[in-house]
Formats: structure tokens, sequence, C-alpha cells
């Protein structure tokens, strides 16, 4: 083992003794920055449920702008050609998706309670349409896209959801500020908590430090074990947020699951996806060692043997 | 190995406590830095190993010019030098053997290899059996000795004490002494401060006579 990684090792070792060593502390410290990430993790979940809620095929709400582009019955070939060529030419369309009459009626019959009320039906009333999802957000060019394609031969109508897109999106902006704005003052308080920690370590060992220094230390060497333990620290209290937005979500669904039975509907909230609990997992051990490396830069320098 | 030239040290506040020090001390050599408290002994050493910035003149350690070394070198000159203390500065939540270790845990030696030079140096000051044991187990001479452990287990080149006899009982500090001069006897530089004339009277080495911070001729 080079000497480079045997004393990362030993630092790492000497990190996890004391936090061992003063386990009340370390729990404490833990239960604290958890909580506090906890708030802002939580938050994110309900919103990326509510998202998922409102973005479910049947919901017929999303929070992104969409154009529901329904065609004539009698509409000719060149002019259900010209129109396809249309979408899939302009620039300010990002998706279009042809759904045809029997997939709607079929997506029809999938929707809770409508099975039975479809069947009755002696035809399919549902025309072909174009589901059109575009790059502009809601406003006046959604708006002049919604009016060419209207003016098209092959269409008969033209959905905009543009209002309710509005709304929503202005809703979950709000939600989102809100959410990053919570984040980055709880972070906050996350450097400085293991600032504060970090610092009382310091002076704790202000003895060995400077016996360090007197006998051939390199700063390095001695920052190194403050590092992992302001990581380690705000790790163990990222695990500590994963398990109470777990543990938060699991006691919501079950107050969830009643209230989406009466709408004849399932739902439930979802954690985090795995990728965003290993990004709160790595900001945690990345703030902690925020809090530590500040504290260090602060502190250590002013440990000079005499 | 360690040459002053023209040395002087103000202290912040005006306190001169070196004034005009020249002097070397060849490779191999065992001296003895005499004087009165007050005299500029501690501050000497000190300054040999970095640990004070001369105001004035040269310090040259193992060819290094003290003065001049960056912040980030210091470490690297003092692994090259053995450091005994007259307070030991032992670490008390630490064993014996772990209090050896510390110096070696820094460098490139392997975990065995440093492993085994820490009870060698153990070994050589007499405490080969006590290593499982807590520092404030031992009595005061074993703790000089542990001290002196620490101060060798990295083999320096230059073993420099600051008075380290000096809350010991004769008998304890001439066996400090006897264990300075083994290591001379087998090539490291030793450099001791001490106010006991009796305790240089017994041993033989140059003796550099400080006197309110001026070296006498």
């Amino acid at each position: 083992m080079s000497a480079w990684l045997r004393h990362h090792r030993q630092a790492l070792l000497g990190a996890l003794g004391k936090l061992r060593a003063q386990r009340s502390a370390a729990v404490l410290n833990a239960l604290v920055i958890g909580i506090a990430l906890a708030l802002p993790a939580g938050g994110y979940a309900l919103l990326a449920s509510v998202r998922t809620l409102v973005s479910a095929p049947g919901a017929g709400a999303s929070l992104d702008p969409q154009l529901s582009v329904f065609l004539r019955a009698e509409a000719k070939r060149p002019e259900l050609e010209a129109l396809a060529r249309k979408l899939q030419s302009d620039p300010r369309v990002r998706e279009a998706r042809f759904v045809s009459r029997e997939q709607a009626l079929k997506d029809l019959q999938a929707v809770e309670g409508l099975a039975e009320v479809v069947a009755a039906l002696n035809r399919n009333p549902l025309p072909d349409a174009w589901v059109v999802r575009p790059r502009a957000a809601p406003g006046t060019e959604l708006e002049a896209l919604a009016g060419e394609l209207r003016a098209q031969p092959a269409v008969a109508h033209v959905e905009a959801d543009a209002v309710w897109a509005r709304r929503l999106a202005a809703l979950a902006g709000i939600a989102r500020l809100a959410i990053a704005l919570l984040a980055a003052l709880l972070a906050f308080g996350l450097v400085a908590i293991t600032f504060n920690t970090i610092r009382l370590q310091i002076l704790t060992q202000r003895a060995e430090i400077e016996i360090s220094k007197l006998i051939g230390a390199t700063d390095a060497f001695i920052r190194r074990p403050f590092f992992y333990l302001g990581a380690l620290q705000g790790l163990a209290g990222g695990g500590l947020a994963l398990v109470l937005v777990w543990g938060g979500l699991a006691a919501l669904n079950a107050g969830v699951d009643d209230l989406a039975a009466s709408y004849g509907a399932s739902f439930r909230l979802a954690f985090l996806a795995p990728g965003d609990a290993l990004a709160l997992l790595f900001f945690s051990g990345f703030l902690g060692w925020l809090g530590a490396y500040l504290s260090v830069s602060r502190y250590l320098l002013e440990i000079e043997p005499r | 190995m360690i040459s002053f030239s023209g040395v002087a040290k103000r202290y912040p506040g005006g306190h001169e406590a070196l004034r005009g020090v020249s002097f070397s001390v060849a490779e191999g050599e065992f001296a003895f830095v005499a004087g009165h408290s007050g005299a500029g002994k501690s501050t000497l050493l000190k300054l040999v190993a970095a640990i004070e910035r001369p105001s004035a003149g040269a310090v040259l350690v193992n060819g290094q010019n003290v003065g001049a070394l960056k912040r980030a070198a210091i470490p690297y000159l003092r692994r090259n030098l053995g450091l005994v203390f007259q307070d030991q500065k032992l670490l008390y939540d630490r064993s014996v053997f772990d209090n050896v270790m510390l110096p070696l845990s820094f460098g490139e030696l392997s975990g065995r290899e440093a492993a085994r030079r820490a009870r060698a140096a153990l070994e050589k000051v007499g405490l080969g059996a006590r290593e499982k044991a807590n520092p404030v187990q031992l009595s005061g001479g074993e703790q000089q000795r542990l001290a002196i452990a620490r101060a060798v287990a990295n083999r320096p080149a230059i073993l420099l004490a600051d008075e380290p006899t000096a809350n010991l009982d004769a008998d304890a500090a001439a066996k400090i002494l006897e264990i300075f001069a083994a290591f001379n006897q087998v090539g490291v530089t030793v450099l001791v401060s001490t106010h006991d004339e009796a305790l240089i009277g017994r041993f033989a080495g140059k003796v550099l006579r400080l006197s309110q911070g001026i070296l006498a001729s």
C-alpha cells in the first residue's frame, strides 16, 4: 500500500475512532443534520410525487404545456401528411405523438370508472389526434403555435392547456424555489454545525496537534482526519435524512392510500429516486467536508509550537 | 551540521533573547548549551528546530537556511531532528508505544517497519517492557526516556534536548545523558541545553556558554 493511501486509511480510521469515542455527541450532530436535510429532501420527494400524479395518463394535466390537436375525420391524406411534416419540422415543437382514435378509446377505457361507459358506446366517437409538447413556455408563443395548427386543413380543433399549465408550472416553480431556498439555508446551517464541531475537536486536540507539528507532521497530515470527520458526520446526517424522509412518506402514505381509494384510484408518495438519494448523501458528505475545511483553515494555522 | 552566524533574536515587545551568536557544531559532535535561566538556551534550540525565526543572521541546519525556509518545508526539516523537551510533551491519552509511533506515522514507512523501529527505540532507552503502559504510569525519568525514544525513532541526524534533566534527580539525569552519549557514539549529533554545570563536567563535549543572549568566547 502506498504511503499516501496508508495515510488516508489512517485518517479515516482515526475519524471513525473519534466518532465512536464521542458516540452521543456524534449521534446528536447526525440527528440535527439529518432533520435539517430531511425537510428539503422530503419536500423534493413530495413535489416529485405530485408531478408524477398530474402527469399520469388520464390525469388531464401536466406541469409542461401541451397542445392536443384533434383531426377532422374527413381529412385527406395529403392534408394529414402536411400536418405531420409541419409538426416534425417546426423548431417550436419538442415532441409530437400521434394518438389514433382506437388508441384514444383504449386509453379512455383504462381510466377508472369509464370502462362501462365506453363499452356502452355503439361506435368510437373519438377523432385521431396529435399530442404536441412545445419547447415554448406557456405564453404568446404557444398561442401562436396553436393558431397556426388551427389553420391547417386537417385540423378540426386545437386544445391548448396553456392556462392550466401556466398555473401549475408557476405553482411548481414556487414550490421548487421554496425547497431550493430551504435547502440552501439548511446547507449553510449544516456547514456551520460541522464548522463548530471541528473547531471544538481542534481545541480538544490542541496538544496533539502542537506536538505533531513539532515532530514533523505536515499541515496536510494534521488536516486530513478532520476532513474525514466532517465528511463522515455529514454522511451520517445525510443517511439519517433518508431514513427520516422514508419514514415520513411511509406514514403519509397510510393516509394518501385512503384518500386515493375514495376517488377510485391508487396513488402513493414515492421515495427519492436512487440517483437523488445518492446525490443527497454526496451533498451532505461534501457539506460536512466543507465545514471541516473552513474550520481547519481558520483554526489550525493558529496552533504553532512555542 | 549546525551553524549560527551573527544570529540575533528579538521577540515582539523588544526582548532580545540572542545577540550576535556565531558557532558551529560538526556532524557527530556532542555539545552542551550552558547558561542560567533566561540566558537564551531555549531560544537557540528553537531557532535550530525552526520553531522561531532569527531576527538577524543565518542559521544553517544540514545546509538549509532555517530563516529562509518556507512554512511547508519546516516539517521535513524537523523529521531530521529529534526533539526532547523539559516537559516531555507526551500524549497522555495514548500508550507508550503509540507515543513513539507518532513521528513514524508521518513518513513513508510501512506499518510493520514503523512498529519495528518504535520497539527498537523503546528497547534502546530501556522501556521495551512498558510499551502498553500509559505515560502517566511512568516515573519522571522514564517519561523523559520515552520522549527520547520518540525523538530517535525516526533515526534523526541531530538530537536536540532542551533542559531534559531539569526535573530529574541526579541519578536519573545522569542516565538520560548516558543515553544521549550512546546515540552520539553511533554518529548522531547531539545538542543539549542545561544549567547544570555539574552534569556538564561529567560528560565530554563542546560547551557553548550563553549569558544574557551573548555567547561567551
